[in-house]
């Protein structure tokens, strides 16, 4: 076990130096100088120098590279061009949204997932698969900001249970907090459940075949007690996966869910960004964004072996 | 539940909806969404208008101020008294005013304000206001002697900016966070990427606002933005990213729709070095072959008026100069033929994000397309258009909407992005900047518009308008944008 954490981690670290290098090489190449983006089109020659000199701008590209890296492994990650505060000051501050709502919207993705995929899987072709298939395909086939456009008209224009946007912040309370990012996360989480729900199914239906489910029934196992003993359990591996990659798909794409009810969150951060070349805080943000995926896929894979001990041997 | 309980009850919530409706009454606190966040809160120091928007006028003041209907009148410099040869400004400042750090407001912090924007090292986004003063004297703690290098006509204008307010050096190091003003509100809070937070100032030195608090939001989705106001999540809609909406608002009754002006001359800019555009007789035909209402109502569902020339239609100096520039497809065929290009020509139209020159920019490419040019888009973020168009002087035709005020000027700079090199012009700028006459001030701008026109320097099209919504009962909002302000201390609720 300790063996395959060991090699998981090295190709964890190789991943993240590669990373840094191209999202740097990739974000510095892209047109457009940050000083004239802020001092816009009345600025003179000399303001900008002053100002490019100011944001460390005037060294060369591979000493700011180098600057950026270092900084990056002792928790510094500069001070962003635009606002001029600590990017990981930012970081942190959007985080409280981001993660938050990541989790939100993947619990409520797994809390409809599994019943609706194994109760799909149970009740194979009959009405109720149907009419969950029917359903999962919908919310696949329907993007997340249609949804969340019709949450807000339901629920925030119409009924007025929710704002039509916004974060109150945690300091107004925990309920107040989950209460705004409600909407959000149901429209995040409807397209995920979706999909998970289809992979559970199938993946159950996959396990309901073989031999030792036949086997834990003839030892004397209801229907219901083998599939829930054995079937689950065993169907969780590709289960596990998908929600690995949703997790992340969730930290970092929620940048139109997060326009669509203005949430100050991570995406919107980099949407920002990017338009203001505000560079220090895109590469910084996309970095955590990598390390962040790249550490739940490594995760996943603890999970793996933990739920399949044969992995533990190979890898 | 007995009859008694529940007449109890009822007249409880009778009592309870009274007492709300004296809340509702007294009602001072605001909500107002803007569509971007300022990057920060320094206003002389960046060219992003949202930081005027929050702070001008309500944090920070100037010597001059600006008011609704595009007027100068005097901030923190009660009166002044100019040379006979309009070279020394004798600024008298007002008695009593402190910053909200409680330091009282003197002469030096208006000699550090102008000495800060004048430096070398100085990030001004607008350096060129303060290009003509030779130097900044305190004669005594209210009394401020600026002595310009020539007579400048504009002075007192520029001296309105909100890159010219006064600032404090004991304050000017956290200014972009933590910003310190004379202004009748104080910085709050700031939850970045949500909110803005100012609040009343008790010791401003002008009478007290009806406000007491004052939130700015920054929801920048056109979708999330009608949302917003519908759900009556905000209160006011500083300027409206989707006109195509503005009739729902218009026959709902809880909204008013405020439809006013910007400085904003949108104009489909040419280069003027690049052939063939080099060719006045190409250019004017560019000015024949474009239907200005058309683009008007296709690009913003009919908000804007129509402009023959780079000018506010607002401005009393303005020249009506469109009939010079009048729709004529065919008269821009012929022109086109003249100039040697009777089957047309292939040039580049540069479009930045907003919905004015991209939707604009699909209409005017079509209207050209009908007189033999064929203008391919290209759609660029604003950072790409800056370093390509506006400093790389890479293009052939751009769309874009000149938002700074009285900005006539930029056709004495040859180098200026449109290229246009014209002696007329420099030695009418030139003229115009040393008069101070109001009359010949008024007669000199007309003969610069007329002069830009008829050169047909870039393609006029329309000026930008500015439409606000609000709840029924928010008064003294600007209906105009004679600079990016929210004026706070004009806005009170109907009671």
């Amino acid at each position: 076990m300790l063996r395959y954490a060991l090699k998981r981690l090295i190709s964890l670290f190789i991943s993240l130096v590669v990373a840094s290098v191209v999202i740097f090489a990739v974000i510095e190449v892209a047109p457009g100088d940050p000083a004239s983006f802020m001092l816009g089109v009345n600025a003179q020659e000399d303001t900008l120098a002053a100002l490019r000199a100011e944001l460390g701008l005037d060294g060369s590209k591979i000493q700011r590279y180098f600057n950026w890296v270092s900084g990056m492994l002792v928790g510094d990650f500069g001070t962003s061009y635009t606002y001029r505060t600590p990017v990981s000051q930012m970081i942190a501050d959007r985080m409280w949204v981001s993660l938050p709502l990541a989790l939100y919207a993947l619990t409520l993705s797994t809390l409809i997932a599994f019943p609706a995929g194994i109760y799909a899987a149970a009740r194979r072709g009959k009405p109720g698969d149907l009419t969950v298939m029917g359903a999962t395909q919908l919310g696949i086939a329907v993007p997340n900001f249609w949804f969340a456009m019709m949450l807000v008209l339901i629920f925030a224009i119409k009924l007025r249970w929710f704002s039509a946007g916004g974060f109150a912040g945690w300091d107004k309370g925990v309920w107040t907090g989950l209460h705004s990012l409600t909407l959000p996360a149901i429209a995040l989480a409807l397209p995920q459940a979706a999909i998970l729900a289809r992979v559970m199914r199938s993946s159950l239906l996959d396990i309901l075949g073989e031999d030792f489910m036949r086997t834990a029934r003839a030892k004397g196992l209801s229907r219901r007690q083998a599939l829930w003993r054995h079937g689950v359990r065993n169907a969780l591996i590709p289960v596990l996966t998908i929600i690995g990659l949703q997790f992340s798909f969730l930290l970092a794409g929620s940048i139109i869910i997060e326009q669509v009810f203005y949430l100050p969150g991570l995406g919107r951060l980099v949407f920002q960004a990017i338009s203001a070349r505000d560079l220090i805080v895109v590469e910084s943000v996309v970095m955590l964004l990598v390390f962040a995926v790249i550490t739940v896929n490594f995760l996943v894979d603890l999970a793996y072996a933990g739920v399949d001990p044969r992995l533990r041997g190979r890898s | 539940m007995t009859k008694q309980m529940f007449r109890t009850f009822v007249s409880g919530l009778a009592v309870g909806a009274s007492l709300f409706a004296t809340q509702a009454l007294a009602k001072s606190d605001i909500t107002i969404a803007m569509q971007l966040e300022p990057p920060h809160l320094d206003p002389t120091s960046a060219a992003a208008q949202a930081i005027d928007s929050v702070v001008y006028t309500n944090i920070f003041e100037g010597l001059t101020r600006f008011m609704g209907d595009g007027s100068v009148v005097p901030g923190l410099a009660e009166s002044w008294e100019i040379s006979e040869d309009g070279t020394v400004y004798t600024f008298k400042l007002r008695e009593g005013v402190t910053f909200h750090d409680a330091t009282v407001m003197d002469a030096e912090d208006v000699k550090f304000s102008l000495d800060r924007a004048m430096a070398e090292d100085s990030a001004n986004a607008q350096k060129a206001l303060f290009a003509g003063i030779e130097s900044v004297e305190v004669v005594d703690p209210l009394t401020v002697k600026v002595t310009l290098s020539e007579p400048n006509g504009n002075f007192l204008f520029n001296m309105a900016w909100g890159d010219a307010v006064i600032v404090a050096p004991e304050s000017i190091d956290n200014i972009k966070t933590n910003p310190v003003g004379t202004g009748a509100f104080t910085f709050g809070d700031w939850v970045q990427g949500d909110s803005i937070t100012l609040n009343r100032y008790p010791s401003y030195w002008g009478d007290q606002p009806a406000l007491e608090t004052a939130t700015f939001k920054f929801i920048s989705d056109p979708t999330a933005a009608f949302a917003a106001m519908m759900a009556e999540d905000v209160d006011v809609f500083d300027n409206f990213p989707a006109p195509e909406n503005l009739p729902q608002f218009e026959a709902d009754p809880r909204f008013q729709v405020l439809v006013g002006s910007t400085e904003g001359e949108t104009i489909l800019s040419t280069n003027n070095k690049k052939p063939p555009f080099d060719d006045i007789r190409v250019r004017q035909a560019l000015a024949h072959a474009i239907d200005r209402q058309a683009v008007i109502d296709g690009a913003m569902f009919g908000y804007g008026t129509p402009i023959g020339t780079h000018f506010a239609p607002h401005n009393p100096a303005y020249v009506d100069l469109t009939g010079n520039s009048a729709h004529d497809p065919e008269e821009a065929a012929k022109l086109l033929a003249d100039a040697g290009y009777e089957e047309g020509f292939e040039t580049t139209l540069h479009l930045p994000p907003p919905s004015y020159a991209r939707r604009g920019g699909e209409i005017i490419a079509a209207q050209l397309a009908d007189v033999g040019i064929k203008a391919e888009i290209i759609n660029v973020e604003w950072a790409q258009w800056l370093e390509s168009v506006f400093k790389g002087k890479d293009y052939g035709l751009t769309i874009i909407s000149h938002t700074e005020p009285m900005d006539i000027g930029i056709y004495a700079r040859p180098d200026y992005y449109f290229q246009y090199d014209s002696l007329d012009a420099q030695t009418l700028m030139e003229t115009l900047n040393a008069t101070t006459d109001p009359d010949e001030r008024k007669k000199l701008l007309g003969d610069m518009q007329r002069l830009i026109a008829t050169d047909y320097v870039n393609g006029y099209l329309f000026q930008l308008a500015k439409l606000g919504v609000a709840k029924v009962g928010v008064q003294g909002l600007w209906e105009n944008a004679p600079t990016a302000a929210i004026d706070l201390t004009q806005i009170s609720w109907a009671e």
